[in-house]
């Protein structure tokens, strides 16, 4: 595992342009610490079974992590479902964008007031835009009140070649961040579509400034900003 | 990959497709197509790496590589291998998840104590 020093530096950069292969780099863990979720680690000792979501890649760690502390994890990975080529329609201008309602159909079905805990991660960086705050509408209606949501966002120095990252819980205030890339086959995703459309990984949609943040979480009783050494803002908000 | 070979192991080929409830008292393994409901009290289900299954799983033991699609019931332990697709909870006293594996839905882990409340 390579320290949190020498990791600094690397993370949440654009590319560097070396020779790397794809697997070399879908291989590499970088380690980080992350003060959003050392605030969460207090509840995982919680007696009663927390229900939480984890909006990432698949992580067999975090679902260990939580499955060890009796808590109930519900995986559900947005960004590949949102690569669905069915999703795609025109607006009302003529512009392609994502159908939210068919997204919201098929992706975060879930009771109201369901999830103690919502693992968010980078995804409003990476989400096509147009299903950016409709999804964060049904977080907010799917966490309990007092539930609390984790985002990580990018500040305005990250580059739109910013790799894209699967998150690990590995402590209670550390992550093992693993690039994400995508096989540059067609794949089936989960809905049974082929998905085509994507052959190197996500690409950094945007970068929110502060303000931008606060409006995507009107809704939500508070909004607390942690400001990384590595130029990432992490968020935690509490519904 | 081809399936383990046993003498109390059922296989369903690739070519094969079956709709309706599947139940049994011997290991099986899956490589076509299974639409329905499958329940193996005492056994181990496989669905292989061209399996293609949308059902509801009882078992003791439930390893996947291929896709499943409906919610699994183990009462020992459930393996999702690399290429596996699963989207459904999942409700099973131990899991193992390879790197790779997809997985949407819930795991919930039951202890011998919750089980036998029936919670």
């Amino acid at each position: 595992m390579a320290s949190v020093t020498q990791n600094f530096m690397k993370l949440f950069r654009g590319s560097s342009g070396s020779p790397e292969s794809a697997e070399n780099q879908a291989a590499q863990k970088l380690t980080r610490r992350s003060s959003g979720l050392g605030e969460l680690s207090r509840l995982w000792d919680s007696e009663t079974p927390l229900c939480v979501l984890d909006l990432g890649s698949t992580s067999p760690a975090n679902i260990r992590f939580f499955t060890e502390r009796t808590h109930r994890i519900y995986s559900e990975d947005l960004l590949v479902a949102s690569t669905d080529p069915a999703l795609v329609t025109k607006d009302e201008e003529g512009q392609v964008i994502l159908d939210s309602r068919k997204f919201l159909a098929d992706n975060l079905v879930y009771p109201a007031a369901h999830f103690d805990v919502v693992l968010c991660w980078n995804l409003p960086d990476y989400l096509e835009e147009s299903l950016v705050r409709p999804v964060m509408g049904r977080l907010w209606s799917v966490l309990k009140p007092g539930g609390m949501l984790l985002a990580f966002f990018h500040t305005k120095d990250a580059g739109p070649d910013s790799p894209c990252y699967r998150f690990h819980i590995i402590g209670k205030d550390t992550l093992e961040m693993q690039r994400i890339i995508l096989k540059r086959e067609a794949r089936r995703g989960p809905t049974g579509a082929v998905h085509t459309a994507i052959t190197d990984g996500f690409r950094l949609q945007r970068v929110f400034n502060n303000r931008h943040i606060e409006t995507l979480f009107r809704d939500f009783a508070s909004i607390k900003f942690f400001l990384a050494r590595d130029n990432v803002r992490e968020v935690l908000v509490v519904r | 990959m081809s399936a383990p070979l046993s003498a109390d192991l059922a296989q369903i080929g690739k070519s094969v497709v079956i709709k309706g409830e599947l139940s049994g008292s011997e290991d099986l393994y899956i490589d076509g197509q299974v639409e329905g409901s499958i329940a193996l009290k005492n056994h181990s289900l496989t669905v292989g790496p061209n399996g293609q299954v949308k059902a509801s799983v009882e078992s003791k033991a439930i390893v996947v590589q291929g896709r499943l699609e409906g919610n699994l019931l183990a009462s020992d332990r459930v393996e999702l291998r690399k290429s596996a697709v699963v989207t459904g909870d999942i409700t099973t006293q131990r899991i193992a998840i390879e790197e790779g594996a997809y997985l949407k839905g819930k795991v919930d882990i039951q202890g011998k104590a919750e089980k036998a409340a029936g919670k």
